[in-house]
Protein backbone atom coordinates (compact mmCIF):
# COMPACT_ATOMS: atom_id res chain seq x y z
CA UNK A 1 0.00 0.00 0.00
CA UNK A 2 1.01 3.40 -0.80
CA UNK A 3 2.64 4.90 2.10
CA UNK A 4 1.24 8.21 1.96
CA UNK A 5 -2.17 6.40 1.87
CA UNK A 6 -1.07 5.17 4.60
CA UNK A 7 0.34 8.47 6.44
CA UNK A 8 -3.11 9.76 5.98
CA UNK A 9 -5.31 7.06 7.31
CA UNK A 10 -2.62 7.78 10.60
CA UNK A 11 -3.52 11.05 10.53
CA UNK A 12 -7.13 11.19 10.79
CA UNK A 13 -6.79 8.03 13.46
CA UNK A 14 -4.72 9.79 15.95
CA UNK A 15 -7.30 12.99 15.11
CA UNK A 16 -10.39 10.78 15.60
CA UNK A 17 -9.01 9.33 18.64
CA UNK A 18 -8.64 12.52 20.38
CA UNK A 19 -11.88 13.53 19.91
CA UNK A 20 -13.43 10.55 21.14
CA UNK A 21 -10.96 10.07 24.11
CA UNK A 22 -11.40 14.14 25.49
CA UNK A 23 -14.18 14.46 27.32
CA UNK A 24 -13.99 11.04 29.53
CA UNK A 25 -15.10 11.21 32.90
CA UNK A 26 -12.39 10.56 35.71
CA UNK A 27 -14.22 7.53 36.99
CA UNK A 28 -13.54 5.99 34.00
CA UNK A 29 -9.91 6.72 33.58
CA UNK A 30 -8.93 3.21 34.51
CA UNK A 31 -11.65 1.23 32.33
CA UNK A 32 -10.55 3.11 29.60
CA UNK A 33 -6.70 2.95 29.98
CA UNK A 34 -7.04 -1.05 30.02
CA UNK A 35 -9.71 -1.14 27.38
CA UNK A 36 -7.54 0.95 24.82
CA UNK A 37 -4.78 -1.28 26.15
CA UNK A 38 -6.67 -4.40 24.93
CA UNK A 39 -7.36 -2.64 21.39
CA UNK A 40 -3.26 -1.78 21.08
CA UNK A 41 -3.44 -5.86 21.37
CA UNK A 42 -4.69 -5.86 17.48
CA UNK A 43 -0.91 -6.15 16.74
CA UNK A 44 -2.08 -9.88 17.07
CA UNK A 45 -3.12 -9.50 13.81
CA UNK A 46 -0.03 -8.79 12.41
CA UNK A 47 1.93 -11.35 14.24
CA UNK A 48 -1.04 -14.23 12.42
CA UNK A 49 0.57 -12.91 9.49
CA UNK A 50 4.08 -12.79 10.89
CA UNK A 51 3.64 -16.27 11.88
CA UNK A 52 1.83 -17.38 8.77
CA UNK A 53 3.83 -15.74 5.94
CA UNK A 54 7.24 -16.72 6.44
CA UNK A 55 9.00 -19.58 4.58
CA UNK A 56 11.94 -19.54 7.45
CA UNK A 57 11.47 -21.06 10.58
CA UNK A 58 13.02 -17.88 12.80
CA UNK A 59 10.16 -15.77 11.50
CA UNK A 60 7.76 -18.45 12.39
CA UNK A 61 9.02 -18.71 15.98
CA UNK A 62 9.17 -15.14 16.48
CA UNK A 63 5.26 -14.46 14.99
CA UNK A 64 4.13 -17.98 16.77
CA UNK A 65 5.43 -15.55 20.30
CA UNK A 66 4.37 -12.70 18.82
CA UNK A 67 0.67 -14.44 18.83
CA UNK A 68 0.92 -15.15 22.09
CA UNK A 69 2.12 -12.12 23.74
CA UNK A 70 -0.04 -10.25 21.84
CA UNK A 71 -3.46 -13.20 23.23
CA UNK A 72 -2.26 -12.47 27.14
CA UNK A 73 -2.31 -8.33 25.94
CA UNK A 74 -6.31 -8.91 23.88
CA UNK A 75 -7.73 -11.53 26.21
CA UNK A 76 -6.38 -10.27 29.58
CA UNK A 77 -7.14 -6.75 28.89
CA UNK A 78 -10.98 -7.35 27.35
CA UNK A 79 -11.61 -9.44 30.29
CA UNK A 80 -10.17 -7.19 33.28
CA UNK A 81 -11.80 -4.26 31.63
CA UNK A 82 -15.21 -5.96 31.50
CA UNK A 83 -14.68 -7.01 34.98
CA UNK A 84 -14.23 -3.82 36.16
CA UNK A 85 -17.06 -2.34 34.13
CA UNK A 86 -19.07 -4.55 35.81
CA UNK A 87 -18.49 -3.17 39.48
CA UNK A 88 -19.50 0.60 38.34
CA UNK A 89 -22.88 1.06 39.58
CA UNK A 90 -25.37 4.00 39.88
CA UNK A 91 -27.01 4.55 43.04
CA UNK A 92 -30.32 2.73 43.57
CA UNK A 93 -29.79 0.11 40.76
CA UNK A 94 -28.35 -2.45 43.13
CA UNK A 95 -30.64 -5.62 42.25
CA UNK A 96 -30.19 -6.59 45.06
CA UNK A 97 -31.82 -3.75 46.38
CA UNK A 98 -30.72 -3.81 49.82
CA UNK A 99 -28.10 -1.47 51.78
CA UNK A 100 -26.88 -3.31 54.52
CA UNK B 1 -10.97 -14.82 1.12
CA UNK B 2 -9.51 -12.53 -1.04
CA UNK B 3 -7.75 -9.65 0.35
CA UNK B 4 -9.87 -7.23 -0.54
CA UNK B 5 -12.47 -8.72 1.46
CA UNK B 6 -9.87 -9.54 4.43
CA UNK B 7 -9.89 -5.72 3.82
CA UNK B 8 -13.40 -5.24 3.68
CA UNK B 9 -13.92 -6.62 7.55
CA UNK B 10 -10.76 -4.52 8.33
CA UNK B 11 -13.27 -1.57 7.96
CA UNK B 12 -16.31 -3.47 9.75
CA UNK B 13 -13.38 -3.73 12.53
CA UNK B 14 -11.97 -0.27 12.47
CA UNK B 15 -15.81 1.27 12.49
CA UNK B 16 -16.48 -1.05 15.83
CA UNK B 17 -13.59 0.16 17.23
CA UNK B 18 -14.03 3.59 16.84
CA UNK B 19 -17.40 2.50 18.62
CA UNK B 20 -16.68 0.77 21.46
CA UNK B 21 -13.94 3.70 22.05
CA UNK B 22 -16.72 6.06 22.44
CA UNK B 23 -19.09 4.26 23.74
CA UNK B 24 -16.14 3.68 26.65
CA UNK B 25 -16.70 7.09 27.62
CA UNK B 26 -19.93 7.06 29.28
CA UNK B 27 -20.44 5.28 32.47
CA UNK B 28 -23.84 4.05 31.25
CA UNK B 29 -22.58 2.34 27.84
CA UNK B 30 -19.02 1.62 28.79
CA UNK B 31 -19.87 -2.39 29.26
CA UNK B 32 -21.41 -2.29 26.02
CA UNK B 33 -18.47 -0.19 24.03
CA UNK B 34 -16.24 -2.88 25.12
CA UNK B 35 -17.66 -5.81 24.11
CA UNK B 36 -18.17 -3.96 20.87
CA UNK B 37 -14.50 -3.77 20.81
CA UNK B 38 -13.60 -6.74 21.43
CA UNK B 39 -15.88 -8.01 18.75
CA UNK B 40 -14.22 -5.98 16.49
CA UNK B 41 -10.86 -7.70 17.46
CA UNK B 42 -12.65 -11.17 16.87
CA UNK B 43 -13.50 -10.04 13.50
CA UNK B 44 -10.12 -8.94 12.91
CA UNK B 45 -8.64 -12.07 13.94
CA UNK B 46 -10.62 -14.28 12.27
CA UNK B 47 -10.52 -11.99 8.90
CA UNK B 48 -6.59 -12.58 8.98
CA UNK B 49 -6.99 -16.33 9.58
CA UNK B 50 -9.49 -16.71 6.72
CA UNK B 51 -6.43 -15.49 4.67
CA UNK B 52 -5.01 -18.89 3.13
CA UNK B 53 -1.66 -18.48 3.29
CA UNK B 54 -1.24 -18.83 6.96
CA UNK B 55 -0.38 -21.36 7.80
CA UNK B 56 0.92 -23.31 9.94
CA UNK B 57 -1.70 -23.70 11.99
CA UNK B 58 -0.51 -26.00 15.18
CA UNK B 59 1.99 -22.71 15.95
CA UNK B 60 -0.93 -20.30 15.81
CA UNK B 61 -3.58 -21.87 17.60
CA UNK B 62 -0.66 -23.42 20.51
CA UNK B 63 0.20 -19.83 20.56
CA UNK B 64 -3.36 -18.55 20.66
CA UNK B 65 -4.24 -21.22 23.16
CA UNK B 66 -1.19 -20.56 25.71
CA UNK B 67 -1.85 -16.66 25.10
CA UNK B 68 -5.65 -16.94 26.12
CA UNK B 69 -5.02 -19.13 29.06
CA UNK B 70 -2.87 -17.14 30.78
CA UNK B 71 -4.41 -13.79 29.99
CA UNK B 72 -7.75 -15.00 31.20
CA UNK B 73 -6.55 -16.34 34.37
CA UNK B 74 -4.83 -13.39 35.22
CA UNK B 75 -7.94 -11.38 34.04
CA UNK B 76 -9.70 -13.26 36.72
CA UNK B 77 -7.78 -13.80 39.48
CA UNK B 78 -6.00 -10.60 40.04
CA UNK B 79 -6.84 -7.92 42.94
CA UNK B 80 -8.66 -4.83 42.49
CA UNK B 81 -5.38 -3.50 44.53
CA UNK B 82 -2.83 -4.82 41.93
CA UNK B 83 -4.46 -3.09 39.07
CA UNK B 84 -1.66 -0.85 37.90
CA UNK B 85 0.98 -3.90 37.59
CA UNK B 86 -1.52 -5.60 35.76
CA UNK B 87 -2.14 -2.97 33.54
CA UNK B 88 1.48 -2.20 33.54
CA UNK B 89 2.08 -6.20 31.96
CA UNK B 90 -0.44 -6.32 29.57
CA UNK B 91 1.26 -3.05 28.14
CA UNK B 92 4.71 -4.95 28.39
CA UNK B 93 3.25 -7.83 26.58
CA UNK B 94 1.76 -5.74 23.90
CA UNK B 95 5.41 -3.79 23.06
CA UNK B 96 7.14 -7.34 23.16
CA UNK B 97 4.71 -8.53 20.39
CA UNK B 98 4.86 -5.32 18.07
CA UNK B 99 8.76 -5.81 18.83
CA UNK B 100 8.80 -9.04 17.44
CA UNK B 101 6.02 -8.45 15.16
CA UNK B 102 8.78 -5.66 13.33
CA UNK B 103 11.95 -8.32 13.69
CA UNK B 104 9.90 -10.75 11.60
CA UNK B 105 9.18 -8.34 9.11
CA UNK B 106 12.45 -8.27 8.41
CA UNK B 107 11.53 -11.86 6.16
CA UNK B 108 9.65 -10.28 3.83
CA UNK B 109 12.45 -10.02 1.44
CA UNK B 110 11.22 -6.86 -1.12
CA UNK B 111 10.99 -3.99 1.64
CA UNK B 112 11.85 -0.76 1.44
CA UNK B 113 14.04 1.63 2.81
CA UNK B 114 10.55 3.40 4.43
CA UNK B 115 9.69 -0.49 5.22
CA UNK B 116 13.08 -0.63 6.98
CA UNK B 117 12.18 2.65 9.06
CA UNK B 118 9.45 1.38 10.02
CA UNK B 119 10.16 -1.68 11.49
CA UNK B 120 13.11 -0.08 13.31
CA UNK B 121 10.50 2.47 15.01
CA UNK B 122 8.00 -0.67 15.96
CA UNK B 123 11.34 -2.22 17.30
CA UNK B 124 12.11 0.58 19.37
CA UNK B 125 8.96 1.48 20.35
CA UNK B 126 7.98 -1.77 20.97
CA UNK B 127 11.06 -2.65 23.26
CA UNK B 128 10.91 0.37 25.08
CA UNK B 129 7.63 -0.07 26.01
CA UNK B 130 8.05 -3.97 27.16
CA UNK B 131 11.24 -3.24 29.02
CA UNK B 132 9.91 0.15 30.36
CA UNK B 133 6.73 -1.39 31.40
CA UNK B 134 8.45 -4.68 33.26
CA UNK B 135 10.49 -1.57 35.34
CA UNK B 136 7.25 0.27 36.08
CA UNK B 137 5.78 -3.29 37.20
CA UNK B 138 8.50 -3.63 39.76
CA UNK B 139 7.82 -0.63 40.96
CA UNK B 140 4.68 -0.75 41.63
CA UNK B 141 4.83 -4.59 42.96
CA UNK B 142 7.70 -3.15 44.94
CA UNK B 143 9.56 -5.93 43.93
CA UNK B 144 12.41 -3.15 43.70
CA UNK B 145 12.19 0.11 45.10
CA UNK B 146 9.65 2.21 43.59
CA UNK B 147 11.97 5.42 44.44
CA UNK B 148 13.21 7.63 41.94
CA UNK B 149 16.37 6.69 40.55
CA UNK B 150 18.65 9.96 39.37
CA UNK B 151 22.46 9.89 38.98
CA UNK B 152 24.53 12.54 38.02
CA UNK B 153 25.14 11.74 34.09
CA UNK B 154 21.72 10.46 33.56
CA UNK B 155 20.90 12.69 30.93
CA UNK B 156 24.16 11.95 29.34
CA UNK B 157 23.69 8.56 29.46
CA UNK B 158 20.26 9.02 27.87
CA UNK B 159 21.61 11.36 25.18
CA UNK B 160 24.49 8.45 24.64
CA UNK B 161 21.90 5.89 24.31
CA UNK B 162 19.63 7.86 21.75
CA UNK B 163 22.67 8.77 19.56
CA UNK B 164 23.53 5.27 19.52
CA UNK B 165 20.41 4.03 18.67
CA UNK B 166 20.30 6.44 15.45
CA UNK B 167 23.36 5.83 14.61
CA UNK B 168 22.57 1.60 14.60
CA UNK B 169 19.45 2.17 12.78
CA UNK B 170 21.23 4.15 10.18
CA UNK B 171 23.52 1.75 9.59
CA UNK B 172 21.19 -0.79 9.04
CA UNK B 173 18.70 0.91 6.98
CA UNK B 174 22.01 1.77 4.61
CA UNK B 175 22.74 -2.58 4.50
CA UNK B 176 19.55 -4.28 5.80
CA UNK B 177 20.23 -7.98 6.54
CA UNK B 178 17.87 -10.19 9.12
CA UNK B 179 21.43 -11.16 10.84
CA UNK B 180 22.91 -7.83 10.03
CA UNK B 181 24.71 -6.99 14.23
CA UNK B 182 22.94 -2.98 13.78
CA UNK B 183 19.56 -5.42 14.36
CA UNK B 184 20.76 -6.49 17.92
CA UNK B 185 22.29 -3.19 18.99
CA UNK B 186 18.96 -1.39 17.97
CA UNK B 187 16.89 -4.06 19.99
CA UNK B 188 19.26 -4.21 23.03
CA UNK B 189 19.70 -0.51 23.15
CA UNK B 190 15.79 0.38 22.56
CA UNK B 191 15.09 -1.94 25.79
CA UNK B 192 17.73 -0.15 27.68
CA UNK B 193 16.33 2.97 26.60
CA UNK B 194 13.11 1.46 28.32
CA UNK B 195 14.59 0.81 31.68
CA UNK B 196 16.37 4.29 31.44
CA UNK B 197 12.99 6.14 30.66
CA UNK B 198 11.24 4.66 33.71
CA UNK B 199 14.50 4.39 36.26
CA UNK B 200 14.20 8.61 37.50
CA UNK B 201 10.16 7.92 38.01
CA UNK B 202 9.49 7.48 41.34
CA UNK B 203 6.16 5.83 42.69
CA UNK B 204 3.74 9.00 43.29
CA UNK B 205 4.39 9.78 39.44
CA UNK B 206 3.48 6.64 38.70
CA UNK B 207 0.12 7.47 36.98
CA UNK B 208 1.73 9.63 34.03
CA UNK B 209 4.03 6.62 33.15
CA UNK B 210 1.19 3.59 33.01
CA UNK B 211 -1.01 6.30 30.33
CA UNK B 212 2.58 7.07 28.46
CA UNK B 213 3.06 3.23 28.57
CA UNK B 214 -0.50 2.58 27.43
CA UNK B 215 0.07 5.72 24.68
CA UNK B 216 3.46 3.95 23.61
CA UNK B 217 1.91 0.10 23.36
CA UNK B 218 -0.57 2.15 20.85
CA UNK B 219 2.26 3.53 18.46
CA UNK B 220 4.16 0.04 18.92
CA UNK B 221 1.19 -1.76 17.17
CA UNK B 222 0.80 1.30 15.00
CA UNK B 223 4.73 1.48 13.84
CA UNK B 224 4.29 -2.36 13.46
CA UNK B 225 1.15 -1.81 11.12
CA UNK B 226 3.23 0.34 9.01
CA UNK B 227 6.22 -2.49 8.93
CA UNK B 228 3.49 -4.91 7.40
CA UNK B 229 1.37 -2.49 5.05
CA UNK B 230 -1.79 -3.21 7.32
CA UNK B 231 -4.40 -0.70 8.23
CA UNK B 232 -5.91 -1.77 10.47
CA UNK B 233 -3.14 -1.87 13.13
CA UNK B 234 -2.18 1.71 11.78
CA UNK B 235 -6.27 2.89 12.81
CA UNK B 236 -6.07 1.05 16.04
CA UNK B 237 -2.57 1.19 17.43
CA UNK B 238 -2.91 5.24 16.47
CA UNK B 239 -5.96 5.74 18.39
CA UNK B 240 -4.68 4.17 21.39
CA UNK B 241 -1.38 5.84 21.15
CA UNK B 242 -4.04 9.25 21.36
CA UNK B 243 -6.22 7.72 23.88
CA UNK B 244 -2.50 7.44 25.94
CA UNK B 245 -1.41 10.85 25.14
CA UNK B 246 -4.53 12.55 26.53
CA UNK B 247 -4.75 10.38 29.94
CA UNK B 248 -1.44 11.50 30.37
CA UNK B 249 -1.76 15.12 29.28
CA UNK B 250 -4.56 15.19 32.17
CA UNK B 251 -2.23 13.07 34.74
CA UNK B 252 0.26 15.96 34.28
CA UNK B 253 -2.02 18.87 34.61
CA UNK B 254 -3.11 17.52 37.88
CA UNK B 255 -0.08 17.91 38.95
CA UNK B 256 0.98 20.61 37.43
CA UNK B 257 4.11 19.54 35.97
CA UNK B 258 5.23 19.08 32.45
CA UNK B 259 5.57 16.00 30.52
CA UNK B 260 9.19 16.40 30.15
CA UNK B 261 9.70 17.48 33.88
CA UNK B 262 8.02 14.04 35.07
CA UNK B 263 10.29 12.02 32.80
CA UNK B 264 13.11 13.55 33.50
CA UNK B 265 13.49 15.05 36.62
CA UNK B 266 12.98 13.05 40.32
CA UNK B 267 10.79 14.12 42.01
CA UNK B 268 10.95 16.12 45.09
CA UNK B 269 14.81 15.72 43.90
CA UNK B 270 14.94 19.38 43.59
CA UNK B 271 13.48 21.56 46.18
CA UNK B 272 13.32 20.91 49.84
CA UNK B 273 10.01 22.08 51.26
CA UNK B 274 10.05 24.34 54.19
CA UNK B 275 9.88 22.09 57.49
CA UNK B 276 6.65 22.30 59.48
CA UNK B 277 6.45 22.23 63.08
CA UNK B 278 3.80 21.81 65.44
CA UNK B 279 1.30 19.91 67.37
CA UNK B 280 -0.49 16.93 66.23
CA UNK B 281 -4.23 16.15 67.79
CA UNK B 282 -4.33 12.70 68.01
CA UNK B 283 -7.90 11.61 68.35
CA UNK B 284 -9.25 7.73 69.35
CA UNK B 285 -12.20 6.14 67.48
CA UNK B 286 -15.15 6.97 70.01
CA UNK B 287 -14.45 10.55 69.49
CA UNK B 288 -14.09 10.14 65.72
CA UNK B 289 -17.66 8.60 66.10
CA UNK B 290 -19.15 11.22 68.39
CA UNK B 291 -18.22 14.26 65.77
CA UNK B 292 -19.31 11.73 62.42
CA UNK B 293 -22.17 11.54 64.34
CA UNK B 294 -23.62 15.01 64.05
CA UNK B 295 -21.95 15.79 61.29
CA UNK B 296 -24.46 16.77 58.37
CA UNK B 297 -22.42 16.22 55.25
CA UNK B 298 -19.17 14.02 55.02
CA UNK B 299 -16.63 13.59 52.35
CA UNK B 300 -13.96 10.69 52.11
CA UNK B 301 -10.63 11.24 50.17
CA UNK B 302 -8.52 8.45 49.55
CA UNK B 303 -5.00 7.91 48.42
CA UNK B 304 -2.58 4.99 47.60
CA UNK B 305 -2.89 4.22 51.29
CA UNK B 306 -6.44 2.87 51.29
CA UNK B 307 -5.19 0.78 48.33
CA UNK B 308 -2.42 -0.51 50.87
CA UNK B 309 -4.55 -1.04 53.48
CA UNK B 310 -7.51 -2.45 51.23
CA UNK B 311 -10.04 -0.13 53.52
CA UNK B 312 -12.52 0.25 50.55
CA UNK B 313 -15.05 -1.76 51.61
CA UNK B 314 -14.90 -0.59 55.46
CA UNK B 315 -14.92 2.74 53.42
CA UNK B 316 -18.44 2.25 51.98
CA UNK B 317 -19.93 0.19 55.52
CA UNK B 318 -18.95 3.39 56.97
CA UNK B 319 -20.01 5.66 54.13
CA UNK B 320 -23.61 3.73 54.32
CA UNK B 321 -24.12 3.88 58.00
CA UNK B 322 -23.76 7.67 57.71
CA UNK B 323 -25.84 8.28 55.02
CA UNK B 324 -28.78 6.61 57.37
CA UNK B 325 -27.72 8.70 60.03
CA UNK B 326 -28.64 11.53 57.98
CA UNK B 327 -25.49 12.70 56.75
CA UNK B 328 -24.74 13.85 52.87
CA UNK B 329 -21.73 11.33 51.88
CA UNK B 330 -19.40 12.18 48.95
CA UNK B 331 -15.93 10.70 48.21
CA UNK B 332 -13.67 13.18 46.70
CA UNK B 333 -11.01 11.66 44.24
CA UNK B 334 -8.17 13.80 42.80
CA UNK B 335 -6.57 12.98 39.45
CA UNK B 336 -3.40 11.40 40.55
CA UNK B 337 -4.42 9.73 43.57
CA UNK B 338 -3.34 6.35 43.67
CA UNK B 339 -0.67 4.51 40.98
CA UNK B 340 -2.93 4.83 37.88
CA UNK B 341 -5.39 7.15 36.34
CA UNK B 342 -8.80 6.12 38.23
CA UNK B 343 -7.63 3.90 40.72
CA UNK B 344 -9.53 5.18 43.64
CA UNK B 345 -12.30 5.24 41.32
CA UNK B 346 -12.26 0.97 40.89
CA UNK B 347 -11.20 0.31 44.28
CA UNK B 348 -14.60 2.05 45.30
CA UNK B 349 -16.00 0.39 42.63
CA UNK B 350 -15.23 -2.84 43.95
CA UNK B 351 -16.27 -1.93 47.40
CA UNK B 352 -19.57 -1.10 45.81
CA UNK B 353 -19.97 2.51 46.15
CA UNK B 354 -21.82 3.97 43.43
CA UNK B 355 -20.22 6.00 40.90
CA UNK B 356 -22.92 9.11 41.21
CA UNK B 357 -21.25 9.87 45.15
CA UNK B 358 -17.91 9.81 43.52
CA UNK B 359 -17.40 13.91 42.70
CA UNK B 360 -14.24 14.96 41.27
CA UNK B 361 -11.91 17.89 42.99
CA UNK B 362 -13.25 20.81 40.87
CA UNK B 363 -16.70 19.94 42.23
CA UNK B 364 -15.50 19.83 45.66
CA UNK B 365 -13.53 22.34 46.36
CA UNK B 366 -16.24 25.33 45.75
CA UNK B 367 -18.16 23.40 49.06
CA UNK B 368 -15.66 22.03 50.41
CA UNK B 369 -16.28 24.95 53.31
CA UNK B 370 -19.93 23.71 53.98
CA UNK B 371 -18.62 19.96 54.63
CA UNK B 372 -18.35 19.09 58.25
CA UNK B 373 -16.27 16.48 59.04
CA UNK B 374 -13.38 15.24 56.18
CA UNK B 375 -12.18 12.04 55.90
CA UNK B 376 -8.79 11.28 54.58
CA UNK B 377 -7.52 7.85 54.14
CA UNK B 378 -3.95 8.09 53.25
CA UNK B 379 -3.80 10.42 50.83
CA UNK B 380 -0.84 12.91 51.76
CA UNK B 381 0.15 14.58 48.59
CA UNK B 382 -2.95 15.90 47.07
CA UNK B 383 -4.44 17.18 50.22
CA UNK B 384 -1.24 19.02 51.13
CA UNK B 385 -2.50 22.94 51.64
CA UNK B 386 1.89 23.27 51.00
CA UNK B 387 1.17 22.98 47.30
CA UNK B 388 -0.86 26.17 47.84
CA UNK B 389 0.81 28.12 50.14
CA UNK B 390 4.89 26.89 49.83
CA UNK B 391 7.10 28.21 47.00
CA UNK B 392 9.77 26.48 48.12
CA UNK B 393 7.89 23.29 48.17
CA UNK B 394 8.05 20.22 45.56
CA UNK B 395 4.91 20.04 44.87
CA UNK B 396 4.04 23.78 45.39
CA UNK B 397 1.56 24.77 42.41
CA UNK B 398 0.00 21.24 42.25
CA UNK B 399 -3.72 21.70 42.19
CA UNK B 400 -5.14 19.94 45.79
CA UNK B 401 -8.54 19.00 47.41
CA UNK B 402 -8.57 21.94 49.72
CA UNK B 403 -9.51 19.35 52.63
CA UNK B 404 -8.07 22.04 55.75
CA UNK B 405 -11.34 24.21 54.38
CA UNK B 406 -13.66 21.79 55.58
CA UNK B 407 -15.26 22.30 58.99
CA UNK B 408 -13.53 19.19 60.48
CA UNK B 409 -10.69 16.84 59.14
CA UNK B 410 -9.60 13.34 60.17
CA UNK B 411 -6.16 12.11 58.87
CA UNK B 412 -5.82 8.27 58.97
CA UNK B 413 -2.44 7.49 59.07
CA UNK B 414 -0.39 4.97 59.92
CA UNK B 415 2.37 6.93 62.39
CA UNK B 416 3.83 10.28 61.78
CA UNK B 417 6.22 9.55 58.92
CA UNK B 418 6.35 11.58 56.02
CA UNK B 419 4.28 10.98 52.90
CA UNK B 420 5.48 9.31 49.89
CA UNK B 421 7.76 12.27 48.25
CA UNK B 422 9.00 13.19 52.15
CA UNK B 423 7.24 16.01 52.00
CA UNK B 424 6.22 17.69 55.27
CA UNK B 425 2.41 18.60 55.50
CA UNK B 426 0.95 21.24 57.31
CA UNK B 427 -2.13 20.02 57.16
CA UNK B 428 -1.53 17.31 59.86
CA UNK B 429 -0.77 19.97 62.46
CA UNK B 430 -4.31 22.31 61.33
CA UNK B 431 -6.36 23.69 64.32
CA UNK B 432 -9.00 21.50 63.02
CA UNK B 433 -7.47 18.07 61.78
CA UNK B 434 -7.94 15.51 63.88
CA UNK B 435 -5.39 12.36 63.62
CA UNK B 436 -6.22 8.79 63.70
CA UNK B 437 -3.58 7.26 64.19
CA UNK B 438 -3.00 3.15 63.08
CA UNK B 439 -4.28 0.92 60.28
CA UNK B 440 -6.63 2.88 58.35
CA UNK B 441 -8.79 -1.03 57.81
CA UNK B 442 -8.82 -0.96 61.33
CA UNK B 443 -9.63 2.54 62.85
CA UNK B 444 -12.10 2.60 60.32
CA UNK B 445 -13.66 -0.85 61.22
CA UNK B 446 -13.45 0.41 64.96
CA UNK B 447 -15.39 3.86 64.25
CA UNK B 448 -17.77 1.62 62.15
CA UNK B 449 -18.67 -0.57 65.61
CA UNK B 450 -18.76 2.24 67.23
CA UNK B 451 -21.83 3.18 65.20
CA UNK B 452 -23.15 -0.03 65.91
CA UNK B 453 -23.42 -0.44 69.63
Amino acid sequence: MDAVFLALILMLSIFLGFELISKVPATLHTPLMSGANAISGITIVGALISAGSGTDLLATILGAAAVMFATINVVGGYMVTNRMLSMFKKKDVDPSGGKS
Amino acid sequence: MSLEIINLWYVVAAALFIFGLKQLGSPATAVRGNKLSSIAMLIAVVATLFNKDILPWEWIIGAILVGSLVGAVTAQKVEMTSMPEMVALFNGSGGIASLMVGWAALYNLDNTTFTHITILLSILIGGMTFSGSILAWGKLSEVINSAAVVFGAQRFVNAMILVALVVCSVMFCLEPAIDSPYLYAVITLALVFGVMAVLPIGGADMPVVISLLNSYSGLAACAAGFAINNNILIVAGSMVGAAGIILTNIMCKAMNRSLGHVLFSGFGAVKEATKVEGEVKPINSEDAFLILEAAQSVTFVPGYGMAVAQAQHVVRELGELLEKNGAEVTYAIHPVAGRMPGHMNVLLAEANVPYDQLVEMEDINPRIDKVDVAVVIGANDVVNPAARNDENSPIYGMPIINVDYAQTVFVLKRSMASGFSGVDNPLFFGDNTRMLFGDAKQSLAAVVAEFKT
